[in-house]
């Protein structure tokens, strides 16, 4: 094979004639769509039109698969044939960075992420501890998903009605009964664990899309109980006034109570309001780290082995004696649990939940965290986290394209990392001499 | 040990084994020869219950396992390699064994680890190696030796020569003798490669359309005119 690397002419005809049809997709797409807009007149609807929109619109496409068409051409083609196949680097996606730095990262991720508010500057202001908060509750919401997804390989696409039956849960148990977050905490798990075995009993012998369908129905079902079942759930006005947890007993609030201490006077510190704050990011970010413990010690005891076992082939599983019943089973409720620790944290947070908080698109983001960081990655959950959901929440001033940043960081990931960010699995045991030992938990706390 | 009566197993409504009756003694190596899509396939998933057997009984032991879910039949000590190795692609080799010895007991797995990696030796080099990037030969061996791990009395081997290097199906085949001779542990084997198979066996099954059509000790059916017209010449 010459090892010169000849550069291939290129046919700038042919790239003009593919830009040409794109632009005519793109301009037919748009007439309607963009060109023209429905408008309030005197005397009814009137239309307006925006043809300058639809010509920006149609350049933009033109020079856009021009570009990518002409980078597409004169990329050099021989480096595919030299490095490893392409089907051996999907396998292994950001397995050499996690394999030298993972264990660094995942430190100094934590690190960061515990030392966070009290850096100074921009990192411990109201607003960076409000969306940090945020990332940290879909960070916990992916690893526990990612039980599911990721390690049993059963997808779910109903993941946020466990969340909402955790909300729910701590939202009725505390404002009728006065119970306190941290004993409603296991409550609201063990209750979104059951509905996880209610949803694991009927989808048992289905797999890839029927399971997908099936579950994103029970989602649904969730959502429109809790909005219609308006004695109990108040419907679509949701319930308010779910109280704020306490540390230890001592609430955050300003004023003292007659014979008790709050917060800032048991230690003796000026009130303000950043305490509660930065009390519930230290929550959410113990909570998800308890999450990501519970993963990475599970996957090396006998469950989370057969969980990616039967990820990988059901039938193998069967045969070697594993009861693919039990295993699902499990798998659904403790992802459930997970998902039911969040969602109480949630309700807790907001002071006020209702049935849209608890919609498709949540299910939907979730599982782009997880899918995007590499299934089964738990580094890749935080990473796709921050990205997904920090990066939408900066763009938030615009309003408008926070979705469409949304979707353009999907499509991103998933042309330049098909497998996810980080899909090299870390294997849960080496043998070092004549020992077993499990091996090192690099594999993202953070 | 093993005895299959009157089996009947359908797809749908293809009905794929059409009445099998077959025995396997304690300490035997039994074959099951025939050409694609005979049933060898069907009859060995069925003696784990995937599919179930729609009429007919198997026993294993004293146990009625005709109707038994199939985790409890590995259980009691059937242990298979299923058609196609069906290892776990992204598991590392260890892992694949590790899950082979999930219903064990823990204590004898690095035991029974020691006595696989002996038993093939590739498998201790390829030990933190993905399943998936091993070559053929070398998955075969892990299958079996997964199976292995299980600590099975009977175990039912699906195709293991199927496209494999003369040299590496010799040296499986020898691995079986050796675990028959030595541990003690009865083996059903399923082959096209009829020649190996049968000089391997202490007895054997010809298999037609979803029926058994000859049976008898191996160097019996070697001898036989239209088995070595249907599955040894030209084949
Ligand atoms: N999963 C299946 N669904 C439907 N038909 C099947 C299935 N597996 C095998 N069969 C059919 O059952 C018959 C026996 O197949 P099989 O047991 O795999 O044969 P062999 O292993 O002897 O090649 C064939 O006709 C095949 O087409
Ligand atoms: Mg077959």
């Amino acid at each position: 094979m010459s090892e010169v690397q000849t550069r291939p002419r290129v046919e700038i005809a042919a790239l003009l004639k593919e830009s040409v049809v794109a632009a005519l997709v793109a301009l037919g797409l748009t007439v309607v769509m963009v060109g023209m807009k429905t408008v309030d007149q005197p005397g009814g609807l009137g239309l307006e039109y925006r043809w300058n929109w639809v010509a920006a619109a149609v350049a933009s496409v033109f020079i856009g698969r021009f570009l990518f068409a002409l980078w597409r051409e004169t990329r050099p083609r021989h480096a595919a044939e030299r490095g490893p196949s392409r089907q051996q680097r999907m396998l292994t996606s950001g397995g050499d960075f996690i394999r030298k730095f993972g264990l660094w990262f995942s430190l100094f991720a934590l690190g960061f992420a515990i030392a966070m508010p009290f850096l100074g500057g921009p990192f411990s202001t109201r607003y960076f501890i409000d969306v940090a908060t945020y990332v940290t509750i879909y960070i916990m919401l992916g690893w526990g998903l990612n039980i599911v997804v990721g390690l049993a390989g059963l997808l779910d696409l109903g993941y946020v009605a466990f969340y909402a039956v955790g909300a729910y849960a701590y939202a009725l148990l505390s404002t009728h009964f006065g119970l306190s977050f941290w004993v409603v905490l296991p409550l609201a798990g063990m209750m979104a664990a059951s509905f996880g075995m209610m949803l694991g009993f009927p989808v048992l012998r289905l797999r890839g899309d029927y399971l997908a369908i099936v579950t994103l129905g029970f989602g649904e079902i969730i959502r429109i109980i809790l909005l219609n079942w308006y004695e109990l759930t108040g419907g679509p006005d949701g319930i308010s006034g779910i109280p704020r947890p306490s540390f230890f007993g001592l609430d955050f609030s300003r004023r003292v109570p007659e014979n008790g201490d709050t917060f800032h006077t048991f230690f003796g510190l000026d009130y303000s309001s950043m305490h509660r704050i930065i009390f519930l990011y230290y929550l959410i970010l113990a909570l998800a780290l308890i999450t990501n413990w519970f993963t990475l010690r599970v996957r090396k005891l006998p469950i989370g082995r057969a969980w990616e076992a039967l990820r990988e082939d059901e039938i193998a599983c069967r045969s070697l004696g594993i009861n693919p019943t039990n295993t699902k089973l499990t798998a659904f409720s403790i992802g459930a649990m997970f998902g039911g620790f969040a969602g109480s944290f949630f309700a807790t947070r907001q002071g006020f939940i209702s049935p849209e908080s608890f919609t498709f698109i949540e299910s939907a983001v979730i599982l782009a965290i997880v899918v995007l960081g590499g299934l089964g990655s738990q580094i890749g959950v935080v990473v796709a986290s921050v990205v997904l959901i920090g990066g939408t929440e900066l763009f938030r001033g615009l309003e408008e394209y926070r979705m469409l940043t949304f979707g353009a960081l999907m499509v991103a990931i998933m042309v330049w990392k098909p497998r996810g960010l980080f899909s090299f699995r870390r294997p849960t045991v080496i043998l070092e001499g004549k020992k077993i030992v499990g091996s090192q938990a690099g594999e993202g706390s953070g | 040990m093993l005895t299959l009566e009157g089996v009947q197993t359908y797809y749908g409504n293809i009905e794929a084994l059409k009445g099998i009756d077959l025995e396997v003694q304690q300490g035997e190596i039994v074959t099951i020869i025939g050409a694609n899509g005979a049933g060898k396939s069907t009859t060995l998933m069925t003696i784990c219950g995937l599919p179930r057997a729609a009429e007919g009984r198997i026993r294993f032991e004293q146990y009625d396992i005709t109707r038994m879910p199939t985790h409890e039949i590995v259980q009691l000590g059937i242990a298979q390699s299923p058609e196609g190795r069906r290892i776990f692609p992204r598991m590392t080799v260890l892992e694949n064994l590790q899950m082979g010895a999930s219903k064990s007991n823990p204590d004898f797995f690095e035991q029974d680890l020691a006595h696989v990696q002996e038993l093939f030796p590739i498998l201790k080099k390829r030990e933190n190696q993905r399943g998936g990037t091993l070559s053929g030969g070398e998955q075969q061996m892990l299958a079996i030796a997964r199976a292995l791990m299980s600590r099975p009395r009977l175990l039912l081997l699906d195709e293991p020569s199927l496209g494999l290097a003369p040299l590496v199906v010799r040296q499986i085949f020898e691995v079986i003798e050796q675990i028959n001779r030595e541990d003690d542990v009865t083996v059903l084997l399923v082959e096209q490669n009829a020649f190996h198979a049968l000089k391997l066996a202490h007895r054997g099954y010809v298999m037609v359309n979803g029926r058994i059509t000859l049976s008898g000790a191996g160097d019996e059916l070697l001898d036989m005119p239209e088995v070595r017209a249907a599955y040894l010449e030209g084949g």
